[in-house]
């Protein structure tokens, strides 16, 4: 896809400034490249559904709109097998600790989309007594993608922006760090202060 | 059959809500009442226990069907105190009603004496309050959304009335303390959606099925509260997703029957071939994914071509893929695209190739036939007893195709054949849905070249409003009979609005139908059932 065909250009630049700024090794940022490279053509999704997106989801495995042009096929029943969770679907309050775990679960470098308007904010069901009102206070998410539900055709726009994503991402130092246990621990107990 | 009741129970009063038979009656007796309408009327089959907050009382209204003549009759049980409401179950009576009972314990608080298993059904088991009590409060913090794991209890509650009439609770464990436990779902890939088995094993056999349900309940009902009757249609594209339109007719349908709406014979054509079209593509589906589910993974790919090609049709006069929002009170939202017709001719003409080549492919295969072949087993007894509808019905032998046993809409005016098998297993639920693929060809065969002319949408009133009253009314969902209660208080928003959907049951009975059998059948079974989730949770 041409770069003046995407939307949201100014987010990308903003992120490889922000990388030059910080400075990279030579070398580094070489193997960083052919890493990304890779990673970036072969994102797997986690089997993840709980409602209509999901039946869109299935559509786009299949021969018409075949994401498997894109290398995303490989779609992995376990959280840690796979790179990206595609949260297609209203979550509700009984489904959030399952949601969440399924979360931790997932190996790091992970991603999360947002798909639809449930996942993002309630959509119909905001006003609802069980139902949660975006996965943004559950989980950090990385790309939205608005529709109820999205066409087939948002979601590979939604997934590509991933993919350009993780293409501008430092895997050395960057996100393939390892974290720290007292890291960490600081980290949930802020979340929950 | 009011003067055969009069005489056995001269305390009930009689009245005719929506041309049913509604029978009030006090809780001491209604036990008795309920089963002389089992055993003597041939009430076999329970549709639904709706739950009502009627505010200076809680009751439920219980709708049962005779399999024999199709006859109606719906009963009235109330209780004043709020606080301990107490009815009497009729779980004893009706294998589905243990289930429709702990529904209404879920959403109104009503405890059913005598159900062996009275736990809270969707929520969790800390919720507190009862959300679909008019005084319920929404904001309640200490329900707020939490990442915390929910309390989980092998116990769960039965209610005993002792002899000197008061109630007593006592604990009663769901499985026995040397059963082993596997736990399959909510994330699953074969539990079709985010359900939950609690799966008691010996070695490979299944032993007992404890079904989890409430990852995806979204309160439907009680948003419909609050909003216009227009504003509720939405809400039953999400409910089961396949059978959009549907649900929505059956939703129009009723309000329009209540409000005295006749729609243009245009409207009726128009919806009946959707719904039809819709059958199509729900079948295509099914079939894809439970191949998939047995392994045959190339099958989805044959199924969801001829699903895109409806899709398209779809698309071009819907706008919408998936969540249509097509019908409308008072016909549906615009007209049929230029190429409609052109369209579903060319679907016609492909459709009888592509099911040929499924039985091809698949249907006679002899790993597919061993895998399905008298694999979980439902007796017509049974099956009316759960009140399994839809092909999952039909395939144990019951003729529960309310096309044809209560017709509604132009169904009457069609030829078409309702498909029963004898059988009762995975392959003949399997094969009763290709059948009906054909049926469903067959009507659109008729209607595609009579479309009406007219107008699509009649007018009605922007702020439309209900008269006083209570309807209830059966729709055949591509799963199985879609029920809508609506009672009205006369305003612009139902009082209660009622969704009864086909999936709750077909959920409720994978315990009884996999009993003794091997958990590598589970798979087959539950997907042999077809179930959709977000339908059975709403």
């Amino acid at each position: 896809m041409p770069y003046e065909a995407w939307k949201d250009n100014e987010y990308i630049e903003g992120l490889v400034n922000e990388l030059r700024e910080n400075g990279t090794n030579v070398i580094v940022g070489t193997f960083d490249k052919l890493i990304n490279w890779g990673r970036s053509n072969s994102i797997w999704p986690l089997t993840f559904a709980t409602s209509c997106c999901g039946i869109e989801f299935v559509s786009l495995g299949a021969a018409r709109f075949d994401m498997a042009r894109f290398g995303w096929e490989v779609a992995r029943a376990s959280p840690r097998q796979a790179d990206f969770m595609m949260v297609a679907g209203t979550i509700v309050n009984r489904m959030v600790p399952v949601f969440r775990r399924l979360y931790d679960q997932l190996a790091e470098p992970k991603y999360v989309i947002a798909c639809g308007s449930c996942a993002i904010s309630g959509g119909p069901f905001r006003k609802s007594y069980h139902v949660a009102k975006g996965i943004e206070d559950i989980v950090p998410v990385d790309v939205f993608v608005p529709g109820c539900p999205p066409r087939p055709e948002a979601m590979i726009y939604g997934i590509m922006q991933l993919s350009r994503k993780i293409k501008v991402e430092r895997f050395f130092g960057g996100v393939n760090r390892q974290q720290k246990r007292q890291e960490y621990l600081n980290l949930v107990q802020e979340k929950q202060s | 059959m009011q003067e055969q009741i009069a005489k056995l129970f001269p305390q009930a009063t009689f009245e005719t809500v929506d041309n049913t038979l509604t029978v009030t009656i006090d809780d001491a007796h209604w036990h008795d009442l309920a089963t002389y309408l089992r055993d003597q009327l041939h009430m076999d089959y329970l549709v639904t226990i709706v739950g009502m907050d009627w505010v200076t009382s809680l009751g439920c209204i219980y709708y049962m069907m005779s399999t024999v003549d199709n006859k109606m009759v719906a009963a009235k049980v109330s209780t004043t105190d709020r606080v301990n409401p107490y009815i009497t179950s009729v779980a004893d009576l009706w294998a589905i009603a243990g289930i429709y009972e702990r529904e209404v314990y879920d959403f109104f608080g009503i405890i059913f004496v005598g159900n062996p298993d009275m736990r809270r059904l969707f929520l969790n088991i800390d919720w507190k309050g009862f959300p679909l009590r008019k005084d319920y409060d929404e904001n309640d913090p200490r329900n707020a959304v939490s990442i915390e794991n929910e309390r989980q209890t092998d116990d769960t509650y039965t209610y005993v009335r002792q002899a000197d009439g008061s109630v007593e609770r006592k604990s009663v464990p769901v499985f026995m303390p040397d059963d082993f436990v596997v736990n399959i779902g909510p994330q699953h890939p074969a539990t079709h959606g985010v359900l939950r088995f609690r799966t008691a094993v010996d070695g490979e056999t299944i032993k007992k099925i404890d079904v989890y349900m409430g990852y995806i309940h979204r309160g439907i009902e009680k948003l419909c509260e609050s909003l216009t009757y227009p504003q509720t249609l939405p809400f039953m594209d999400r409910m089961d997703y396949f059978s959009a339109h549907n649900y929505h007719h059956g939703l129009c349908a009723t309000i329009e029957k209540a409000a005295g709406i006749t729609i243009s014979d245009r409207a009726q054509v128009i919806r009946v071939m959707m719904d039809e079209l819709s059958r199509i593509a729900s079948h295509c589906l099914f079939i894809g994914t439970y191949c998939m589910d047995l392994g045959a993974t190339t099958m989805l790919f044959y199924t969801l071509r001829v699903r895109e090609q409806i899709l398209d049709i779809m698309e071009k006069t819907c706008g919408a893929r998936m969540t249509f929002n097509y019908d409308c009170i008072g016909g549906v939202m615009q007209d049929i695209a230029p190429d409609f017709v052109a369209d579903v001719k060319a679907l016609l003409e492909i459709l009888p190739k592509n099911i040929k080549e499924y039985n091809k492919i698949f249907t006679g295969n002899v790993i597919a036939r061993n895998r399905m072949e008298g694999v979980g087993v439902l007796s017509r007894q049974d099956a009316i007893s759960y009140g399994i509808t839809g092909p999952s019905g039909r395939a144990s032998g019951w003729a529960c195709d309310m096309r044809k046993e209560k017709p509604y809409s132009i169904y009457s005016q069609l030829d078409f054949r309702q498909v029963v098998a004898e059988e009762g297993d995975s392959m003949a639920r399997f094969k009763v849905r290709l059948q009906e693929m054909e049926e469903s060809a067959h009507i659109l065969e008729q209607l595609v070249d009579n479309i009406p002319e007219g107008e699509y949408c009649v007018k009605v009133p922007k702020m439309l409003k209900l008269p006083k009253g209570a309807w209830f009314d059966m729709y055949e969902g591509c799963r199985g009979v879609f029920g809508v209660y609506v009672e009205s208080d006369g305003t612009t928003k139902p009082y209660r609005l009622k969704l009864v959907p086909p999936c709750l049951n077909l959920a409720a009975v994978v315990d009884h139908i996999t009993r003794g059998e091997k958990i590598a059948d589970l798979i087959t079974i539950g997907g042999s059932l077809d179930y959709i989730v977000p339908d059975m949770d709403r």
